[in-house]
């Protein structure tokens, strides 16, 4: 069978701006099955975000092929989420029409397209909030109104990109949670990049680490801790502190190249 | 009042109230300190021009406040050499109004649709700074011959006076579109049109707003040099029959007419910027009114 998502020798190359190209990934296989929570991390600026880009459609890839529910992607696939790094919902909106316009957008009639909004902002903890503008709410409730735009289209693939790495350190550990607990029985695949290795083991089950630039899969490490999970308790269980170290000394070769060449550059 | 009684204010309240009664009170005398000077310099300028000319200058040529008060007083009650001040009034702000709803219009539009369309964008942008860089004013002249005396000609004028500085915006700000919003808006299931109606145009408007604003006075100076130019009723009419007849306290008078009608238009259109633009940050819109 076919897994949901499929990329294999999934190549990308942008024009550098200086009349070259920059290869953002290389050669990139990699499997996701359906309901999997799958994270991808890697050096800062490695091209994690590219992966993401390609399954979305927004992206072509250069070479190779991707797949979603066994069809080559062509344009954007149904049943793809989205939540991208910077705030993306719109600021002259309120929250219920910013979490609204999916489903509208959809084709879905305005009165249950408001029903369904405020159903998933009560979901996310922000009842009463319907009629705020983004500028008027804090950091994390930003990010729980990109949830709730989110998921209110009920994805089969969420794609997350560093979505929590603005937040200060407690807001990011009460989304996480949050985002595991929406998770929970929703059946979604998720695939979640972001260079913080230990946000990564305390929400997937499995870790794809990438290598410096260009980004190829460099190894997958299964993270067999249980669920449900409580992610501020798990950092300091002798399970997470096993697999942190063990995924560590793979990442940090990679993460040592990438300042190399940082410092290179600069 | 039962509810005051069974919850009586603590007295840490009370003090904050007090506080806040004291910044409003200051904020009120702020206010009064403000417009008081704003006065007193009205007067400084005012009295010393009538001093002036009533002593040493020549109010043939300079004329001075008193008379060009008189004249108005005239307009107002007697009527124009032109007929009633009412008809050449409500001539100018129609011209206008309509230059300016047609040229911010078609602006608008095509401003969009070239701010998205990159290929029209880069094959024509060499002809419209050309077409920018022509001294409009001198077309006034040319419409008269196209158009005649009547509205028409005058509507032109304001028209292409209007049009260049909203296009030039509403492109800016049609290109200046937040990539990840279009991208969000994409993956969550817009069409292209949806994009452009839900995306492109709300984020231009802040663009376009602010051009309306110098837009209004541009079809107002348009409807005026075309009525300049010439015509059988209008403000710019009457200033050039004042200056036909050296009558300067007349040119003076229509000035102060065409002011009052932009600042009117400036009330009006900063209301409408208000109420389309409530969803910025406080400080911003703040900053906005201010200017």
């Amino acid at each position: 069978m076919t897994p949901l998502v499929q990329l294999r020798q999934a190549t990308k190359r942008f024009p550098n701006g200086r009349g070259g190209l920059h290869t953002a990934i290389r050669d990139v296989d990699l499997d996701i099955g359906a309901g999997e929570f799958v994270a991808v991390v890697g050096p800062t600026g490695c091209g994690k975000s590219t992966t993401l880009s390609l399954i979305s459609g927004l992206q072509p890839p250069s070479a190779g092929t991707v797949t979603v529910g066994g069809d080559q992607v062509q344009g954007i696939p149904g049943g793809v989420g989205y939540m991208f790094q910077s705030d993306a919902m719109l600021p002259w909106r309120s929250v219920l029409a910013n979490v609204a316009a999916g489903p509208v957008w959809r084709g879905l009639g305005k009165d249950e397209a408001r029903r369904r909004a405020r159903d998933w902002i009560a979901r996310v903890g922000l009842d009463g909030f319907e009629n705020y503008y983004m500028h008027q709410l804090s950091g994390g409730m930003r990010k729980r109104v990109a949830l709730a735009q989110t998921l209110v289209n009920e994805p089969s693939i969420l794609l997350m990109d560093e979505p929590f790495s603005a937040l200060d350190v407690q807001t990011r550990a009460l989304m996480q949670q949050e985002l595991l607990r929406l998770w929970a029985g929703s059946g979604a695949a998720v695939v979640f990049v972001t260079h913080d290795l230990e946000e990564a083991i305390v929400l997937a089950d499995r870790v794809v680490v990438m290598t410096a630039s260009p980004a190829r899969v460099k190894a997958t490490f299964d993270v067999r801790l249980t669920r449900p999970r409580e992610v501020e308790d798990l950092r300091t269980t002798t399970g997470f502190i096993e697999i942190y170290r063990e995924i560590w000394s793979s990442l940090s070769a990679e993460v040592d190249i990438a300042r190399k060449g940082q410092t290179r550059a600069a | 009042m039962p509810l005051e009684t069974a919850t009586p204010v603590p007295a840490a309240a009370a003090g904050e109230h007090d506080d806040l009664a004291a910044v409003r009170a200051a904020r009120r005398r702020h206010r009064a300190t403000v417009w008081g000077l704003r006065v007193l310099v009205l007067i400084v300028v005012f009295g010393s021009w009538e001093l002036l000319s009533t002593y040493y200058i020549d109010p043939f040529y300079y004329s001075k406040p008193s008379l060009i008060a008189q004249r108005l007083g005239e307009w107002f009650t007697d009527g124009t050499s032109k007929g009633s001040i009412w008809v050449n009034l409500s001539a100018t702000l129609q011209e206008a109004i309509y230059g300016f709803a047609l040229g911010s219009v078609l602006g608008v539009v095509l401003g969009i649709l070239f701010g998205r369309a990159r290929l029209l964008a880069e094959v024509l942008s060499p002809f419209i700074q050309a077409l920018n860089a022509v001294p409009r004013i001198v077309l006034a002249a040319l419409f008269i011959i196209w158009f005649g005396l009547g509205m028409e000609s005058k509507i032109a004028t304001a028209l292409v006076l209007v049009f260049f500085p909203v296009f030039f915006n509403a492109f800016q700000g049609a290109r200046e579109v937040d990539r990840t919003f279009v991208d969000n808006a994409r993956i969550l299931g817009a069409s292209r049109f949806q994009v452009l109606t839900s995306i492109v145009v709300p984020s231009a408007t802040s663009w376009i707003l602010a051009s309306l604003h110098t837009a209004f006075g541009f079809a107002l100076i348009g409807a005026i040099v075309g009525e300049y130019a010439g015509a059988d009723k209008g403000i710019g009419l009457l200033i050039s029959t004042a200056q036909g007849t050296f009558d300067a306290a007349g040119i003076y008078a229509g000035m102060i007419l065409s002011t009052a009608l932009a600042l009117l238009a400036e009330v009006i259109l900063g209301a409408l910027e208000r109420r389309l633009l409530r969803w910025r940050p406080p400080s911003q819109s703040a900053g906005a009114i201010g200017i």
